[in-house]
């Protein structure tokens, strides 16, 4: 039997009459969580930002014709050399039209496809933007504008104007923000662009587009898709790519490889397209652990140094204690008890502390020309680690208090009282 | 008269720094009420006895009794139980918790033994204090009260579980001859008014003459069993 009442008020007048080392060891603690907490919820917070800054911009499955040579050259479908060693020199791409053969139905069977959250028609196409009599070489793609604001995060890059302006306006484009800038214009100009065959269109610019990435942001612009689709003097069913969003992102991969073999076309999944992103994604969330639990052990040895000296200082009162009656478990209870109340107040304040910190993180203006969406360093407030902090902070404490306190129950009483 | 604490053919070797016999075949007994002292020079091995029948000490062979109830080979547990319950001890120094007041220095054997409530134990360790003439000093903190009296506050604290006997190492030993008396006479009168039994090891003469029986301790024997 255990009385719990009696070892805990042993265990707080300790405490509270060497204020000076228990507020020495909370305090660690305390740091070690704090920076702990400040620490992965910044770094978590940045890799979040970039993550979203590359993977926004990816659909989970990507669907479009590519430009390859065909699997099969004519010579091994010829039964007379079948047994031969054919060799072909200098293979051409397949003559293959760019737009997705029958994008409407695909259309209409992924909207209907449960793991689907949407998808979206796009039409790619190569243009220049004409400024007097200088071309610039680029992009215009056509979107379903709203369809792109509900999956994606399109409206944060749209600087100036608004998604909705695009939609109600068929001739309206919006401009890529380093076009904007080369050729002088602003919203509600015109500019006039070429397509490869050398069709003269003027479009108003309907709002400026920046994804924070200058090459897009140098070369790409957005339209409608009925536009661009007149504009190539196409019929409406021309859609060169397809993106899709999942519900279930983990399903990715194999619906890609599914869809590949049903539509006869090429399906990117989003791991595929982001491979080397996600490896530097792992490396700093490596460091950034590495970093958070040294410091935990940093504070966790010095727990481990206080109780140590504690319970050298307290030899004559354990030794009184085992002889009025307490066992080696009370005490070494009693001094566990410390441990861990330095370690829970310590790891509360530190919460407090990292949360505070983050905050501070948070309001601090920052602000850069290739993220125009982002006017603070980003702050990730899982409260996932917010209990690992706490977590930690017991359970160093606990080891750190473990070792000293097993020290103290082992004490000889009669080694101490008798001096040898 | 029956025993309360017997001790049958008690063997204990030091076995560092190196084997050395210091406690030679001991047989001997405290009757109920009796004030005994034990004497004899330094390294006689009177403390080392005292420790052995204190159950702090474990490391020896032959047979413990307290109250004709085995002690010997009992866990640590159950040694500390015994220890709290039964067994009041006052040492040369007072050894008392320095951050705690006076008052509860005496109510915490109490409180571990959890046998009454806070209310009746701080009753209780109010009655010892008065009985000793510290009634005054039970709130002060146990550093700030002279050598005399931490010392009547250790024997307050010895007694607040009621023991069945009360054993001493040197507990005048750090004291003056007024204090000295004092603590004679506290004993004294808990044996005559209480029927305490009493075991005390001493160098002092003049004490050990006015108690119940001397027991003589020579190079780990008894010399008067």
């Amino acid at each position: 039997m255990t009385n719990w009442s009696v070892i805990l008020g042993i265990a707080k007048t300790h405490l509270l009459t060497k204020m000076k080392s228990t507020a020495t060891a909370t305090l660690g603690v305390t740091f070690g969580i704090g920076a702990y907490i400040t620490l992965v919820s910044f770094m978590t917070g940045l890799n979040g930002m970039l993550d979203d800054l590359v993977l926004n911009q990816t659909p989970h499955i990507h669907i479009y014709n590519e430009i390859r040579p065909s699997d099969h050259q004519p010579i091994s479908l010829y039964a007379d050399f079948k047994d031969a060693f054919n060799m072909v020199h200098s293979i051409k791409p397949k003559q293959n039209q760019k737009k997705i053969h029958n994008a409407l139905p695909i259309l209409d069977y992924l909207k209907k496809h449960s793991n689907v959250k949407g998808a979206t028609p796009q039409l790619r196409a190569q243009i220049f933007y004409l400024s007097g009599s200088i071309e610039l070489g680029g992009n215009l793609v056509g979107v379903d504008i709203m369809e792109e604001v509900r999956l994606s995060n399109i409206q944060d890059n749209i600087v100036e104007g608004t998604p909705e302006a695009l939609k109600n306006n068929d001739n309206g484009i919006l401009l890529g923000a380093g076009l904007a800038k080369k050729m002088s214009l602003h919203v509600g100009d015109r500019v006039q662009i070429s397509t490869v065959s050398g069709n003269i269109f003027p479009l108003k610019i309907v709002g400026i587009y920046q994804s924070g990435i200058a090459e897009i942001d140098d070369s790409q612009s957005f339209a409608n898709l009925k536009t661009v689709q007149r504009i190539l003097g196409e019929a409406e069913n021309y859609v060169t790519d397809i993106n899709i969003k999942l519900v279930d992102i983990v399903q990715a991969e194999p619906m890609a490889r599914q869809l590949e073999t049903q539509f006869k076309t090429k399906a990117i999944d989003i791991n595929e397209a982001n491979a080397q992103f996600e490896t530097g994604s792992n490396i700093r969330n490596l460091i950034t652990y590495a970093v958070s639990i040294t410091l935990l052990i940093v504070a966790g040895f010095g727990i481990y140094n206080i109780l140590n000296m504690l319970i050298y200082e307290k030899m004559k009162d354990i030794a009184i204690l085992k002889a009025t009656g307490f066992s080696g478990r009370d005490v070494q209870l009693i001094f566990m008890a410390q441990a861990m109340i330095i370690g829970f107040i310590g790891g509360l304040l530190g919460l407090l502390i990292g949360f505070v910190l983050s905050r501070a993180i948070d309001h601090a203006p920052f602000e850069t020309e290739a993220l125009p969406t982002i006017t603070t360093y980003p702050v990730n407030y899982n409260p996932a680690y917010y209990v690992i902090g706490i977590t930690f902070a017991l359970l160093s404490t606990f080891i750190a208090g473990y070792l000293p306190s097993n020290r103290a129950r082992k004490m000889d009483p009669v080694k101490i009282i008798r001096g040898t | 008269m029956e025993y309360v604490l017997e001790a049958r053919n008690i063997d204990k070797h030091f076995h560092k720094p190196k084997d050395f016999h210091v406690l030679r075949d001991i047989t001997f007994g405290v009757k109920k009420g009796e004030f005994a002292t034990i004497m004899g020079k330094s390294g006689s091995g009177k403390s080392t006895l005292l420790y052995i029948l204190s159950t702090m000490d474990t490391d020896y062979s032959g047979e413990l009794y307290l109250n004709n109830e085995l002690i010997t080979g009992k866990t640590h547990q159950q040694l500390s139980r015994i220890r709290n319950k039964n067994i009041g001890f006052v040492f040369q120094f007072h050894y008392l918790l320095s951050e705690f007041s006076v008052l509860e220095n005496v109510m915490l054997p109490a409180k571990k033994l959890a046998e009454k409530t806070d209310a009746q134990i701080k009753k209780d360790a109010h009655e010892k204090l008065e009985m000793l003439h510290i009634g005054h000093l039970a709130d002060q903190r146990a550093s700030r009260i002279s050598g005399g009296e931490k010392q009547r506050v250790a024997i307050a604290r010895a007694l607040i579980n009621n023991p069945t006997i009360l054993m001493g190492d040197e507990p005048t030993g750090n004291l003056d001859s007024h204090n000295s008396e004092n603590v004679f006479n506290i004993f004294k009168n808990l044996k005559e008014q209480k029927g305490l039994s009493l075991l005390v090891v001493t160098h002092d003469e003049d004490f050990a003459k006015r108690t119940d029986r001397i027991i003589e301790m020579e190079d780990g024997m008894i010399l008067n069993p």
